[in-house]
């Protein structure tokens, strides 16, 4: 069967909702596998790593892999111990950043999209390190993938399909960068937006979003019309990136899309309706600038 | 000869700018060739393989150093295009090659086991537990470090790295981590990572609109100019953004590094090398800018103060800034 996936939770969300929607997935969401861990920004994990052992067992108990994602810029010392620590947790654990691969060489782990691994080289390469699961880079374009899962031997080829694309990772926080604010008296700005701050251009065009020291693409990709080929090209799990929107109807929408009790066309209308005003983008999929949607019949 | 304070590795776009460069004084000269294996793919810039060639014999016969940079990350199926690169900077006798993908490195290290390989800014490693993975798997001897640190970490670094540092000292450097950016093939379909390309020139386009100029980057507003206010290029890091309402330069304004001030600051950290940066730049631009430092290396070198030398028209936006190097860049 054709796994599905939560990745981690890339938003800076209160205590009690991130627990609900966690308790929520593990009751509800057609997914097999979910993210935890903190990806974006190490001052944000004294506020979620308190209730990870009791969100891991419920999940566990609900059937779910659990999968430790670790931060995605490691600079301070403290982060390189936290990295160390999630890699002797006891979790399989996703490498969002090179200095994890030291750790993890020789034991299982998963490759996450924020590793710079675009091509057959680097894969054959991270095979030998233990490697069971990769996830390419946004940029990636469907034939790419090809490539990748063609070299992929015994690793599990994952795609991203639903959720704001990481664009880019930086050391400055632009969350507190936009109220006046520097990201060591932050004032955990990034909070009280959960699905990222917009990022306008001049005229008004919707553009990107910002998530602390991440930017991320304004429209979710969604490539449910894309699944199939990819299935053919190797693709053996999906990826649902969470959004601050109903993501148990999600998984729902794209889980039946896999099982084939609805085709493509009927979960784009569903999906259309929980998503709400949010445009939908495809481009890095079909080779073209991200932001692009190409529609059907013209893909 | 120069006295030797810190190494400095100048750009090389085209074989003149490497010999301005390196009349200028520079102790080593970085370029790439003319296709996507680097970070500076830009019409008219780069060099075929014979002009590599003399440009190697030119900087050798003046004991100076050439490097060549294959530092962006193959796409899916073309590898064979990188390995060809390092072949050809390994036979024409580059003194190192800049790499930055995984799969790369590997093929460098066994291919070229004698060849001395650095570590791009673009694979951005920049925690002891990165360097320990390129130093024990391929070998590397230095590393280009991202601008995400500040002179104290660089020091803290330093010290465990196991390999030499390079660091940024003056050019146009984007805000965000090095090799972890693809703002610009989200608007364009071209980016630094794949295709060595941001925000590529054929994808700008200017237009006025009631003595407003707007700057468009594949299609996207970037930026609007009132008439007789300075034009920056459109980079989507310092492109003009509004958040609630507010336009600002929410990235980062349009703002050129320049380090001279805290030269020796880095030098005490344990820096072994600084990079300027600017292939992309004019012969003129590469020589007054290799001139300064030279000046400033050789003064700091004697144990003299370091000279007044003012590069403030140069800098991109005509404004400086230390960048990530000081605290409360964040």
């Amino acid at each position: 069967m054709i796994g599905l996936t939560l990745g981690p939770l890339l938003f800076h969300w209160a205590r009690d909702k991130r627990r609900d929607f966690y308790f929520r997935i593990a009751d509800e969401a057609p997914v097999d596998c979910v993210h935890l861990g903190e990806v974006v920004c190490s001052k944000r994990e004294p506020f979620s790593e308190p209730d990870l052992p009791e969100i891991a067992e419920r999940l566990k108990a609900a059937g779910k892999q659990v999968v430790l994602s670790t931060l995605a810029l490691v600079t301070s010392p403290r982060e390189i111990e936290a990295v160390r620590d999630h890699c002797d947790a006891g979790f399989l654990v996703e490498a969002n950043d090179v200095s994890c691969l030291r750790v993890l060489c020789g034991r299982p782990h998963v490759i996450g999209p924020l590793i710079n691994l675009f091509n057959e080289g680097s894969l054959a390469y991270m095979a030998r390190f233990g490697a069971i699961r990769v996830v390419p880079p946004p940029e990636v374009s469907a034939a790419g993938i090809g490539v990748l899962a063609a070299h992929a031997g015994g690793m599990e080829v994952e795609a991203i399909v639903f959720g704001r694309q990481v664009l880019s990772v930086s050391a400055r926080c632009y969350s507190a960068r936009s109220r006046g604010l520097h990201k060591d008296n932050c004032q955990f700005a990034c909070e009280s937006e959960p699905d990222g701050l917009p990022v306008d251009t001049l005229d008004g065009q919707n553009i990107v979003a910002i998530n602390g020291t991440q930017t991320m693409s304004h429209g979710y990709v969604v490539l449910l019309r894309e699944m199939t080929d990819l299935i053919a090209k190797g693709v053996r799990r999906f990826r649902l990136s969470p959004q601050d929107v109903d993501m148990a109807a999600v998984a729902r929408i794209f889980r039946d899309t896999l099982d084939g009790r609805i085709d493509a066309e009927e979960a784009m209308a569903h999906l259309a309706a929980v998503n709400g005003n949010v445009p939908m983008i495809n481009g890095y999929m079909h080779g073209r600038e991200g932001l692009a949607w190409v529609g059907s019949g013209s893909g | 000869m120069s006295v030797t304070y810190l190494e400095l590795v100048c750009p090389a776009g085209t074989p003149a700018a490497l010999r301005s460069a390196i009349e200028a004084g520079a102790d080593t000269v970085y370029c790439g060739f003319q296709d996507a294996t680097n970070a500076r793919n830009y019409p008219g810039l780069n060099f075929d393989r014979d002009e590599m060639a003399e440009g190697i014999a030119f900087a050798h016969a003046r004991g100076r150093k050439v490097l060549v940079a294959v530092n962006t990350f193959p796409r899916p199926g073309e590898i064979e295009i990188w390995h060809r690169a390092v072949d050809d900077a390994a036979a024409l006798g580059a003194d190192a090659v800049i790499l930055a993908d995984i799969g790369v490195l590997d093929y460098a290290s066994r291919r070229h086991p004698d060849l001395r390989l650095h570590l791009s800014v673009q694979a951005a490693a920049c925690n002891p537990l990165s360097l320990d993975f390129y130093r024990e798997n391929f070998g590397i001897r230095r590393a280009v470090l991202p601008r995400v640190l500040e002179v104290r970490e660089i020091a803290h670094l330093v010290e465990r790295m196991g390999v030499e540092a390079e660091v940024f000292a003056f050019g146009s450097l984007g805000t965000m981590t090095e090799g972890r950016c693809i703002l610009s093939s989200y608007l364009t379909g071209r980016s630094p990572s794949s295709d060595g390309v941001c925000a590529p020139a054929e994808q700008v386009a200017y237009d006025e609109v009631d003595g407003v100029m707007r700057v468009r980057l594949g299609g996207v507003t970037m930026n609007c100019f009132q008439r007789g206010e300075a034009a920056s290029y459109p980079t989507p890091c310092k492109a003009r953004w509004v958040t609630r309402g507010v336009a600002s330069y929410i990235f980062d304004e349009p703002v050129g590094l320049n380090t001279i001030d805290i030269l020796p600051r880095l030098k005490a950290a344990g820096v072994t090398a600084l990079k300027i940066e600017g292939r992309q730049r004019s012969r003129a631009y590469v020589t007054q800018v290799v001139r300064a430092f030279r000046a400033v290396l050789d003064a700091l070198g004697r144990g003299q103060p370091i000279p007044d030398i003012d590069l403030s028209g140069i800098v991109e936006g005509q404004k400086e800034t230390f960048g990530a190097y000081r605290k409360g860049w964040r």
